[in-house]
Parts: structure tokens; C-alpha cells; sequence
């Protein structure tokens, strides 16, 4: 299934079914932990490779959710074209033609937290985005009703960043007089 | 089985004008203003109505007794368990995700540990596997009880409320017994289970299975035959395959429409793959469908609890790692080394080796995905729950459209939402 669209051989390595990165629908291939096989697409081409991925079979996306990755030591598992940004945006599909699942990892940067959203192929990811819109503020363009799901509102900040510390909120009617 | 085609545009349309996108104030706004030339109104349902199952709010647009569009409000019961979960160690872990449903939290306490487990790339012995699938049945059980209870209640069939909680508690009686609690176990734990099953198991388990199906028999003849209630249930909430599969939408409710999907049959996890049973499916997608199926997954629950009990091996209850269990409790009175060990496997907690995992459950209300993302350390670096219930509540909308409000509270009850998911 992987098309090799990538001409620049290895030289050293004398197998070149080995040296060429594997790719499906022109995104990366690497293997997860748990035997998923992992995508990891860039921003832009999201939506063709979910598109085309669902063409293959892939027609229930079952996880949206989000990563950030400030206070990760290393990212030994990314192969090595791809450049590791702050947050990650990962998307879980499933086949059930295949039975199988996939992953899909897309590097989101910080400073441009901004990813298309799946909504279109999708129609499922709403609650999902919003969520990791909500936690996360990373922002899906293309979303129909991008607003605060779990959190009020008016709440500033989000929540399941690494730089939002755990119990920021202060104790209300701590301290206040007691009824005797 | 065949694969099926991808939602269609006119599925799409429908979900665009099924799902009332409008923030707080503007409804608010559009509450109080004069209604004009369209005769619709906001009115808003819970948060704490009863059958909103828990803290579930309902923003919906009506046409006199007409639901047009519906807007599922959540967060209310927001508890941070992601969170909490990057805080806790991978052996407090279970502690923390069996709070998030509390009608079935042993599931959530599985997603946790099988992700763990794939991630340390351990197996654990076999009666421990054996042991779980007993826990998950029962809880399965303990779980469609509830939802034969609250449909009932919901509808106003109260002595259905009352003869489902009844056999409820029955089951919960077992679940006490076998971890010491009636909820929120912490049973089921990377590496194993917490303890082994406790003497007399068998005979408690056999004498639930000899008392649940003539109970059964009695719900048949009280609720599936009943006029009223088929009139309430039949052709009320109806929603297609093709919406169930674009929503992302699993368990009864995908169930419901005809689609044979089932986790521990199609992508066997434990040992599901050596027992027998049936996946119940229905054909309209209406909520009838999916109280049929529930009633009749409990039979199937039935019937893998008798195959587990026949083929349940000795052996382990837990992994022999001495990395991941802690040494047992007659070992610490005579070596320090034991109690070393014992002390920094729970307060430091085993390294997990980095890398990400996700592995799913078929929970009573669908597909329970568990996400860890590790950084080598002792503590996820990130936990998310995929919740079946978050998911499948955005179904709402679609069966609501085009129903009475009392058909909301029928659909509602169908979902069988747990809001301790939905807000994890």
C-alpha cells in the first residue's frame, strides 16, 4: 500500500526496501507501541490523508484528542523527517471492513496552534474538538461551533496544558467565620 | 462483513440542522425577543432533571411540542480525571479512572491497565485474564440492570425502577465480595488483579445466574409486551447506520440499527475469542431496539459467566514481575528486601517505557478507549479517556428531531449516558 514517492536513496544501506521511509498516502509510516500503524501527515495534508484513508475503509473516526508535549524529555519514537512542535493532535480511525485501527499524529506548533478540522469527513469529531480545543487551545479550523465544552465559558486558560498548574483555583469559604 | 459506505451529503445536511448551534447568550437573547415570524422557542431541560440521567443539560428549540434542534450542554460534573491521571502513578491509576463511570467501573479500570500492560509489554496469567472477563460480565450485568432500571423509571414503569434495582444489588453483592467495594473498585490493576477470587465465589455467582433469568422473564412479560409501553418505545428515536457511523457512535446504539459490531467478537480482547456468544443487534434503531438489546445482552452476559466459570484455571492472579507486583504480604514479615520493595513500588511506582498506547474495551455503552502517552517515567505523562458516552451523546440531536419532548426523555433514557464519563 505504501507508495514511494520519495526518490532520495540511502547509500550506505544496501537493502533499499529498508532505506526508504515507509509512506501511505504521502504520510509517513511508523509502528506504535501497542502494533497501531501510526501516520504522522502534516497539517495540510490532514484532510486528504483522512480523506483517502477513508476511501480505504477507514469511515468511523472514534478519537480526536490532543498532547502537549512541554515537559517531554525526548520524542525518540518520531521518525526523523518530522520536526517535533509543542502539541500534537492525534486522531484514532478504525476499519471495520479490516478490523483495524490507525493513528494518526500530526505536530501542531505552539506559536500557530491552528489545525484543519475533520468536521466535513467526520461528522462525529465535534464533541472531540471541542474538547481538545477546550483543554488543549489548540483551535480547528473549519470547526462549526468552536466553544468551551467541559470548562464555563468565561474560564481563562486550558486546562490540560502542561504549564497549567493542578489546583491554581482557589478554595472558596476557606477560612470563612464558623456558624458558632 | 461488508464494508459500508461513508456517510452520504444528505446525512450530513441532516446533522446540520439536527444540532442547535447557538452559544448561551445568543440563545438567551433569542429567548426573551419577540419570536416573530418563526414560532420557535428555547427551553431548556435539566441540568437537573431526573431523567437527564445526572447533570446533563438540554438546550432545545421547539415548535409548540416539536423538538427542531437540540443542543447537548455538558461540563457541569467536570472532574479533571486527565488530568489527575498525569499526577497519579500507573499503580494509582485505576483508583483514579474508576470514578469516571461509576455504573461500570471496571471497564474503565481495564482500558487503563490493558494500555499500561501493552505499553510495559507484559502478559498477565491466564486466571487473571479469566478473572476479568468474570469482573466485566458482571459488571455488564450490574450496568443493564441499571439501564432497565432508570428506562423504567424514566418512562414511569416505577416498579420496574424498583425490580431493577433489586437485581442490581444482587450483583453488586458479588462485586463486594470478590473487591471489597460495591463501586469504584480498584480491582483490576496493570500486572493483574488486586486479589484472588475469594472462597465461595462459584457458589455466589451460580446463584446469580439461577436468580437473574426468571427475573428476566418477569421484566418480559411486565415491559416488552405492554402496549403502553412499545407505544412509548416503538419507532422513537430513530437513527440510521450511516449516522451512527459518522457520529463515531458504538455499543447498543450502533447495535440498535442492524450493524453487528462488537469489540470482544470483532477485535477479541482477554479471551473473548474462546467463548461463545451471541452479538444481539436490532433492526430499526429505535429505542425499543436498544432497550431489546440490552435486555438480551444480559442474557448473553448470562451465558459467557457460565463458559468462564467452567474454564476459569488456576494459577497467578497477577504477573510474577517484581518490577510491576509488589512481593506478597508474608514475605514482608521476613525480608527487609521485601518491604523495601514493597514500600518503593507504592510510592514511587514502576517505570512505564516511553511511548504511546491505545487500546479500547467494549464498555456497556460502546467503545471505552484508553490513550496513555508515556515519558519513561512512573507517571503518564498523558491519560485520555475516550468515553463512550461523551461520544454518543452527540447522537441526541439527530433521534430528538422532528419528536415530542416526551419522546426526549424516552431518547435520553436510550443513550443510557453516564455523566461521570462525560465530563471525565
Amino acid at each position: 500500500m505504501a507508495d514511494a514517492d520519495d526518490t532520495t536513496a540511502d547509500e550506505t544501506a544496501s537493502d533499499e526496501v529498508v532505506a526508504e521511509p515507509e509512506r501511505l498516502h504521502g504520510a509517513l509510516v511508523t509502528s506504535g507501541p501497542d502494533g497501531l500503524v501510526v501516520l504522522h501527515p502534516s497539517r495540510d495534508e490532514l484532510v486528504a490523508v483522512v480523506t483517502a484513508l477513508g476511501e480505504d475503509g477507514f469511515h468511523q473516526c472514534l478519537d480526536v484528542t490532543g498532547v502537549d508535549y512541554l515537559r517531554h524529555p525526548g520524542r525518540a519514537e518520531l521518525p526523523d523527517e518530522i520536526t517535533p512542535e509543542r502539541f500534537e493532535v492525534v486522531v484514532h480511525l478504525m476499519s471495520h471492513a479490516e478490523r483495524r485501527r490507525i493513528r494518526l499524529r500530526v505536530q501542531v506548533p505552539a506559536d500557530d496552534a491552528t489545525v484543519p478540522s475533520l468536521f466535513d469527513l467526520h461528522p462525529g469529531v465535534e464533541a472531540m474538538e471541542r474538547e481538545t480545543f477546550d483543554m488543549f487551545g489548540i483551535v480547528f479550523d473549519g470547526h462549526p461551533d468552536l466553544t468551551r465544552i467541559l470548562m464555563p465559558e468565561e474560564w481563562v486558560g486550558h486546562p490540560l496544558r502542561k504549564d497549567y498548574a493542578i489546583g491554581a483555583i482557589p478554595v472558596q469559604f476557606k477560612g470563612a467565620p464558623a456558624a458558632r | 462483513m461488508a464494508s459500508r459506505a461513508r456517510a452520504s451529503a444528505t446525512e450530513r445536511l441532516r446533522e446540520l440542522g439536527a444540532v442547535l448551534r447557538l452559544s448561551e447568550a445568543e440563545a438567551a437573547e433569542l429567548g426573551q425577543a419577540d419570536p416573530g415570524d418563526d414560532q420557535t422557542m428555547i427551553m431548556n431541560m435539566g441540568p437537573q432533571h431526573p431523567s437527564t440521567h445526572g447533570v446533563l443539560r438540554l438546550m432545545l428549540e421547539m415548535e409548540g411540542e416539536t423538538v427542531l434542534r437540540t443542543k447537548p450542554i455538558i461540563g457541569y460534573l467536570h472532574t479533571g480525571m486527565e488530568k489527575t491521571g498525569e499526577d497519579l502513578t500507573f499503580l494509582q491509576g485505576p483508583t483514579n479512572v474508576t470514578r469516571m463511570d461509576y455504573a461500570s467501573p471496571l471497564f474503565s479500570e481495564l482500558a487503563f491497565s490493558l494500555t499500561t500492560e501493552k505499553l510495559l509489554g507484559i502478559e498477565v496469567p491466564p486466571r487473571a485474564v479469566w478473572i476479568r472477563m468474570l469482573m466485566s460480565e458482571l459488571n455488564r450485568l450490574s450496568s443493564h440492570l441499571l439501564f432497565m432500571a432508570t428506562n423504567g423509571m424514566d418512562l414511569g414503569a416505577v416498579s420496574m425502577m424498583i425490580y431493577g434495582w433489586r437485581e442490581r444489588e444482587e450483583t453488586l453483592r458479588i462485586l463486594e465480595k470478590i473487591t471489597g467495594l460495591r463501586m469504584n473498585h480498584n480491582y483490576i490493576r496493570p500486572g493483574g488483579v488486586a486479589a484472588d477470587l475469594p472462597d465461595g465465589w462459584r457458589d455466589d455467582v451460580l446463584h446469580l445466574l439461577d436468580l437473574i433469568p426468571p427475573r428476566l422473564e418477569e421484566y418480559d412479560t411486565l415491559m416488552t409486551g405492554q402496549p403502553i409501553w412499545r407505544e412509548r418505545l416503538q419507532g422513537v428515536g430513530v437513527i440510521t447506520t450511516e449516522e451512527c457511523l459518522a457520529l463515531g457512535t458504538t455499543g447498543p446504539i450502533l447495535r440498535s440499527t442492524g450493524y453487528a459490531w462488537d469489540l470482544r467478537r470483532d477485535l477479541p480482547y482477554l479471551a473473548y475469542d474462546e467463548v461463545d456468544f451471541d452479538v444481539v443487534i436490532g433492526t430499526y434503531g429505535d429505542c425499543f431496539d436498544r432497550y431489546a438489546i440490552r435486555l438480551n445482552e444480559i442474557r448473553e452476559s448470562i451465558r459467557i459467566i457460565h463458559q468462564v466459570l467452567d474454564k476459569m484455571p488456576l494459577g497467578d492472579y497477577r504477573i510474577q514481575d517484581k518490577k510491576v507486583t509488589p512481593p506478597p504480604r508474608a514475605r514482608i514479615d521476613e525480608s527487609m528486601e521485601a518491604l523495601i520493595h514493597h514500600f518503593k513500588i507504592f510510592t514511587e511506582g514502576f517505570k512505564v517505557p516511553e511511548g504511546e498506547a491505545y487500546v479500547a474495551v467494549e464498555s456497556p455503552r460502546g467503545e471505552l478507549g484508553c490513550y496513555i502517552v508515556s515519558d519513561g517515567s512512573s507517571k503518564p505523562y498523558r491519560m485520555h479517556i475516550r468515553g463512550p458516552s461523551f461520544v454518543n451523546l452527540q447522537t441526541l440531536p439527530h433521534m430528538m428531531r422532528g419528536g415530542l419532548l416526551a419522546d426526549a426523555v424516552a431518547i435520553i433514557s436510550s443513550v443510557d449516558p453516564i455523566m461521570g464519563e462525560v465530563d471525565r
